[in-house]
């Protein structure tokens, strides 16, 4: 087992501004950026702010930037930088700076309560639901998301543009809509409610020009703009312009 | 008198994981105005760790599987010290529970027919555990978070106002239970990001906390497990029981150093792993108690044609409960037949093919390559016991989860004690989380509905005092009796969770554990020192410092109760004591503040600040003692309850 000493720049500060300070630390075998920070705050910064909590990639808590790429500080391994070389920690950078490396990530949580739930079926009571494998395959994958939110931090529709929050739902919402329409017993349809076309009217699945940022970021490996986003758009053009499909939702809703 | 901003709510629940959640929506649907206090951001709870499943005898995959035979499990795996009524409620319920889940959006895998697929764990007769491969907490905070959210936007429709009935109060800690008389007033607490503080006036006040584990040095648990529901349960007057059965998961990853602890599945034993020690020997056959040897495989080969056909075979002894596998390797490791790195071996490469591995494990073969470098398709785990669980907890009335003597106070989940005796079995835990979620936060609104006019007041002397006590690391230099600069708040903690560790960990001895005690005298004067550098904005210092105090509680607890009870059982192993004794198995041992009249925690350092009580538990109802045969009962039972 070695141990070295590693150089870290930290930024610290709050809403009213900050600087990237630089640190000295001890780093051994087998250790994560997050024990570095941790050892920090039991060394030198006791006062160092982040977020954390499994510790093992399963809640998505400690998002933030090293070296300028969005990570989770707990399964990026010291290793995989070079001994000499500077790491920079910084906070996720689409969202409001609180504290150090810790955000406001209220967005998202303002986003979720955006898109309609699940509508359950009438007439198929609790035990009584039957779904095979297959068909829940898809919308499995998505619910995968541990909410780190760096989909949401690295996509460009949001990163620099402020003004573009209030229009886009960003890529784990839009998933979220994804899923919510690939369920097998969703009844969102019977209700009366178009989850595709609210993806395009009202969460601004049009910002999204498929770059597939989100799911290089992901760090479940999710394909959120393969598997949800890009067949969305689809189910959503058909939507639109299909006349027959079109025809069918007037017929339909009128019965 | 201090300024801090009030609020009114029905029915407070501190926790929003499975078990706090469960118990909003259950109190908000029953039409509470319901407020949830966490310590972390909405979604993040602990309760994302669990990983192999819920437990419900729903007979999907076996259909011989049924509420009374889950019961018996949970009996057997808890040693017989169980709550009973408890054990009985949620054995009975636990079906509806999970199916309610899938009404509000959870996807389990499935059956060839399309049902909830169950899968096989430790302790259990059928494959009962309702799961999401290896991600099954993930799903049901998910699935609740979402229940949660769907409740608000009915609430908006209605009043235009998403947290008209129900609000999540995120990154914010309680450090008091404030009372009025005997009764709940409320909770006091303060908001993690601007350090502000804040009183809910509440009649009724759920407690739903999780654990205690980061009063040990290697454990599966996060930061947030800091015993906090159970030091504000005994501050305000309420008794803990049963502290010493602390679990140890007898799989948690040792190597790396940084990831010593964390969680290896018991889903991989489940699905077919086995465990080997460094001479290649399946090393558990050697470890079956005689209370369950009727039950276990008594050779390789039957133990592996038990997975396709139980009826005609008996499980492997990886499957016996976690207690008697935590024992069996750390009897191993310490035989010099580990591990290069300490532990045994676990091993699913040689048992299935690698795409059935990553189908039905990915977060362990994902966790294994990313953080240890470790291909578990083609070579084995390394792993070892880790602080996982307490089953003591607060006492509870088994049908409401009413905590005892403090009216309107009520509990659930892990910081409630009883469900699981002496030792959980895998799965009972996230299924306690939802039968007595919904339970408390029944019976705290209706409880609080009760009430009408009479609702108890908050007291302002009360709030001064808790503001007080949460300062007081800002200004930890002066004042304090000769006590030199002050101490640094994570040296006391590193110390703490290295004393349980070493002496009250998963074998223990009288000398060590009063060592134990003592120790935590000098730790509890230093923690009234720790002070802490900076401002009360978002402050992780501050934080801890204030979280040593429900840590040094609650290992007072575990300390005292533990060397009282001269017994092995369950999770808790004597050296000095290693027999199980039936004389015991009656008894529970119940810890409450050795001042209970004082606001503010006592800084008598040698007497210790927690008093121990026995009391003999409740005889098990006779149609339940049924379930069992008399030469089964006749290893747990005294004499004279058989033969009532």
């Amino acid at each position: 087992m070695s141990s070295y000493e590693a150089r870290f720049k930290v930024w610290r500060g709050d809403v009213r501004g900050g600087a990237l300070e630089d640190f000295r630390v001890e780093v051994n075998d087998g250790e994560v950026v997050l024990d570095i920070i941790h050892r920090l705050q039991a060394t030198q910064a006791p006062d160092l702010a982040v977020r954390w909590n499994c510790k093992a990639g399963k809640c998505g808590s400690c998002s933030a930037e090293i070296n300028g790429r969005p990570r989770l500080l707990c399964m990026t391994r010291m290793s995989v930088f070079e001994r000499d070389e500077t790491i920079t920690v910084t906070p996720l950078r689409a969202f409001p700076v609180v504290r150090d490396l810790v955000t406001d990530v209220g967005f998202n949580y303002t986003k979720a309560r955006q898109i309609p739930a699940f509508v359950p079926p009438e007439g198929v009571g609790p035990g009584e639901y039957r779904m095979m494998q297959e068909d829940v395959d898809r919308p499995q994958e998505f619910r995968k998301c541990i909410e780190c939110f760096l989909c949401q931090d690295v996509c460009h529709v949001v990163r620099d543009h402020e003004e573009n929050k209030p229009a886009f739902a960003g890529p784990r919402f839009l998933m979220r809509v994804a899923e919510l329409d690939m369920h097998p017993l969703d009844a969102a349809e019977e209700s009366g409610l178009d989850r595709k076309r609210t993806a395009q009217d009202e969460h601004g699945l049009g910002y999204c020009n498929i770059t597939k940022c989100c799911t290089e970021v992901c760090p479940e490996g999710i394909r959120i703009t393969d598997n949800a986003l890009i067949p969305l758009k689809e189910r959503a053009v058909d939507r639109k312009y299909d006349p027959l499909v079109w025809l069918g939702s007037k017929i339909r809703r009128r019965s | 008198m201090s300024v801090v901003d009030r609020q009114e709510w029905d029915v407070v629940v501190v926790g929003a994981g499975g078990a706090g959640l469960r118990a909003a929506v259950e109190a908000r649907e029953r039409g509470a105005r319901t407020a949830v206090i966490c310590k972390s951001l909405f979604g993040k709870a602990h309760t994302v760790m669990a990983e192999g499943g819920i437990a419900a005898a729903m007979g999907n995959v076996n259909s011989g599987d049924n509420w009374q035979v889950h019961f018996r499990d949970t009996m057997r795996g808890g040693k017989f010290l169980n709550q009973w009524r408890m054990a009985e409620l949620h054995a009975r319920e636990a079906p509806q529970r999970v199916w309610e889940l899938e009404t509000w959006g959870a996807l389990f895998d499935r059956t060839k027919d399309g049902r909830i697929s169950q899968r096989n764990f430790g302790g259990h007769e059928y494959p009962r555990l309702a799961h999401v491969g290896d991600r099954t907490g993930l799903e049901l905070i998910r699935t609740l978070q979402q229940k949660i959210v769907a409740l608000q936007q009915e609430d908006f429709r209605e009043t235009g106002d998403y947290e008209s009935r129900l609000k999540v109060f995120q990154e914010c800690t309680v450090t008091r239970v404030l009372k009025d008389g005997p009764r709940v007033s409320g909770v006091f607490g303060y908001e993690r990001e601007t350090g502000r503080f804040f009183v809910l006036q509440a009649p009724a006040v759920v407690i739903a906390t999780g654990g205690i584990g980061k009063s040990f040095k290697v454990t599966s648990n996060s930061w947030e497990y800091t015993g906090d529901g159970h030091a504000l349960a005994l501050l305000a007057g309420a008794p803990l029981l049963n502290m010493e059965f602390v679990q140890f998961h007898p799989t948690g990853m040792v190597w790396p150093p940084s990831v010593k602890g964390i969680l290896v599945t018991e889903s991989v034993r489940g699905d077919g792993g086995v465990l080997r020690n460094s001479e290649g020997k399946r090393f558990m056959f050697d470890y079956v108690p005689d209370v369950f040897k009727d039950k276990y495989a008594e050779s390789e080969e039957e133990g592996d044609r038990w997975y396709d056909d139980p009826d005609h075979n008996r499980r492997p002894p990886e499957l016996l409960p976690r207690d008697e596998v935590a024992r069996a390797i750390n009897a191993e490791v310490k035989a010099g037949r580990g591990s290069p790195h300490g532990g045994v071996f676990l091993d699913v490469s040689t048992r299935m093919p690698a795409d059935v591995i990553t189908r039905r494990l990915p977060s362990m073969y994902h966790q294994f390559k990313e953080l240890a470098d470790v291909d578990i398709t083609a070579e084995p785990m390394e792993v070892g016991p880790t602080c996982h669980y307490v089953m003591g907890g607060i006492a509870v009335d088994s049908d409401t989860a009413a905590a005892r003597g403090v009216p309107g106070l009520f509990a659930a989940g892990e910081v409630a004690g009883g469900m699981h005796g002496s030792n959980r079995l895998g799965g009972n835990s996230l299924s306690d989380l939802l039968v007595f979620g919904r339970r408390a936060g029944w019976h705290a609104a209706e409880y609080a509905g009760s009430l009408a006019d009479t609702r108890p007041r908050v007291d302002d002397v009360q709030v001064d005092t808790a503001a007080a006590e949460a300062l007081r690391p800002f200004s930890a230099e002066g004042g304090e009796p000769a006590g030199g600069p002050p101490e640094n708040p994570y040296t006391v903690h590193q110390e703490l969770q290295q004393t349980m560790n070493d002496l009250v960990g998963i074998i223990r001895r009288a000398h060590e554990m009063e060592q134990a005690l003592d120790k935590l005298a000098e730790l509890r004067v230093r923690a009234r020192r720790a002070g802490v550098e900076g401002h009360r904005q978002f402050n992780p210092g501050w934080h801890l410092a204030l979280d040593l105090r429900n840590m040094l509680l609650v290992s007072e607890c575990v300390a005292r109760a533990a060397l009282e009870r001269t017994e092995s059982r369950g999770g808790h192993t004597r050296e000095d004591h290693a027999a199980m004794d039936r004389a015991w198995r009656n008894v529970n041992l119940l810890c409450a503040l050795a001042e209970p009249d004082d606001a503010l925690p006592v800084t008598e350092a040698v007497r210790g600040q927690i008093a121990l009580t026995r009391e003999t538990t409740e005889p098990v109802r006779p149609d339940l003692l049924a379930l069992f045969e008399k030469e089964e009962l006749v290893k747990y039972l005294a004499e004279e309850e058989l033969y009532e």
